[in-house]
């Protein structure tokens, strides 16, 4: 167990360092890319927050629109495994045109939307608007 | 001074037949896929011009060819098309380390938040729908299959839209590292619903507010020719409504500045056609697919080993083009 600060207070002080005084001290090209890299750890910081509960989420949405028994993986490695195998699987079935037939198809596109939903709340909270 | 600069005077002065000075070099924010320089020129009789270098960056998944832009620059200046003056091109890598083109600096602005934001751009706001209007319908009348642009494959007079959808849909499969439910959802509608194409021209394949240099009274260059190809040109107008080209300023779906219809009416009066807005929705869906693909793209030549943040963060915008493609297909 390493001492405080835990690793997404580290993150949080980098990215302050970097919009409080990096990105002001800088212009052209590296001031963007200085911006673009506080944006990025933010990005992180938001991540390791969420991660290990949407996973879950993701693989209990997934289970029962394949009707997948059992229970999700407890290990958060084998937990992403687990949501990338189910999510191939989804792939193919939309690839073969069974999302063509409802009520399969709408019960899909709730799920993906709320994947997508999920991943933006990440990435770019902003861009769902209010 | 820098290698660049070096080689820079070196190349122009064998050009010119005299000895030139390069100063005041340095690299332009924006175009994440290759490099541009700004830079002056200085001939002995003390004259001095500002010029624009840009260069591909070794390396990239994005293959493009130099020659290729200079030639459609110069095809779009006798077109009309306010771009910026080509000077020279060079193909030898030895030159530069890569092959790259000198054109004139166009003075302005090309941040689209400025544009969107900027009481100073009010008025470049009011004028610039129809003026990117105007310039492309003079890029889709571009003579083609005439040298210079004899390079351009010509897809089959009816197949525009499948052509494109096919390129990205295979560099989708060969690249994407992870599955993407929602590009798969986006893949069927576009397939069910291929529009018949209008016309074969040349398609500009970046036209957007981000491509223009502008200024308060509105367009002054379009920039970033290397996406040209034959094809649709509702392609073109699709692409200039993808929701990335907006900057926030949602309420205007062509690139923030005006609604569908009217853009479609002042293309159609510039154009002298009539157009389908079924078959432009159909390419605005591609558009938003293609953009999301290009962000993969973008973030693989950054996991190839091109150490770029930028490169980087394109990989997590994919997200934002998924939710539009939700938008746009569900219910319609």
């Amino acid at each position: 167990m390493q001492d405080r600060p835990t690793a997404r207070e580290l993150l949080t002080a980098v990215r302050e360092f970097l919009e409080a005084d990096v990105v002001p001290a800088l212009d052209g090209v590296t001031r963007f890319h200085a911006r673009v890299a506080a944006n990025v750890l933010a990005i992180v910081e938001r991540e390791m927050a969420s991660e290990e509960q949407s996973l879950l989420a993701e693989w209990e949405r997934l289970a029962h629109l394949l009707r997948v028994d059992g229970e999700p993986p407890a290990r958060l490695d084998s937990l992403r495994t687990a949501v990338r195998g189910l999510t191939e699987s989804l792939v193919r079935r939309i690839r073969e045109g069974e999302t063509d037939r409802e009520p399969f198809g709408r019960a899909v596109r709730e799920h993906v939307r709320e994947t997508v939903r999920e991943k933006l709340r990440v990435t770019n909270p902003r861009y769902l608007g209010g | 001074m820098t290698d660049l600069a070096a080689g820079l005077a070196a190349y122009l002065g064998a050009q010119l037949g005299t000895d030139v000075r390069v100063t005041e070099l340095r690299r332009l924010a924006g175009g994440a896929s290759r490099e541009t320089w700004l830079f002056t020129m200085t001939t002995p009789d003390g004259a001095t011009e500002r010029l624009v270098l840009r260069r591909d960056p070794p390396g990239h998944v994005i293959e493009t060819s130099r020659r290729r832009e200079f030639l459609l620059l110069r095809a779009a200046a006798a077109a009309g098309v306010a771009v910026p003056r080509v000077r020279w091109c060079e193909e030898d890598t030895a030159v530069l380390g890569a092959p790259f083109f000198v054109m004139d600096y166009v003075e302005g602005e090309t941040l689209a938040r400025r544009l969107l934001r900027d009481a100073e751009y009010a008025s470049a706001r009011a004028a610039l729908p129809e003026q990117l209007a105007t310039a492309l319908a003079r890029v889709h009348a571009i003579k083609l299959g005439v040298a210079p642009l004899d390079f351009l494959a010509r897809p089959a007079a009816d197949t525009g839209a499948a052509v494109e959808l096919g390129r990205y849909e295979s560099l989708f499969r060969a690249l994407a590292p992870e599955p993407h439910p929602a590009f798969e959802l986006a893949l069927r509608w576009l397939a069910a619903r291929m529009p018949a194409t209008s016309r074969r021209t040349l398609v500009h394949g970046d036209y957007r507010v981000g491509n223009v240099i502008f200024g308060p009274e509105g367009l002054r260059a379009v920039i970033d020719w290397e996406m040209v190809h034959v094809g649709d040109p509702l392609e073109d107008l699709g692409w200039l409504c993808v929701r990335a080209w907006r900057f926030g300023a949602d309420a205007n779906p062509v690139g923030g500045l005006c609604d569908r219809a009217a853009f479609v009416s002042m293309y159609e009066r510039a154009a002298g056609v009539r157009v389908d807005p079924t078959a432009v929705r159909w390419w605005e869906v591609f558009g938003n697919l293609k953009w999301g693909i290009i962000c993969i793209m973008q973030m693989q030549t950054f996991l190839a080993g091109v150490k770029s943040v930028e490169l980087a963060s394109l990989g997590r915008r994919t997200a934002e083009t998924e939710l539009e493609l939700l938008d746009l297909t569900e219910g319609a």
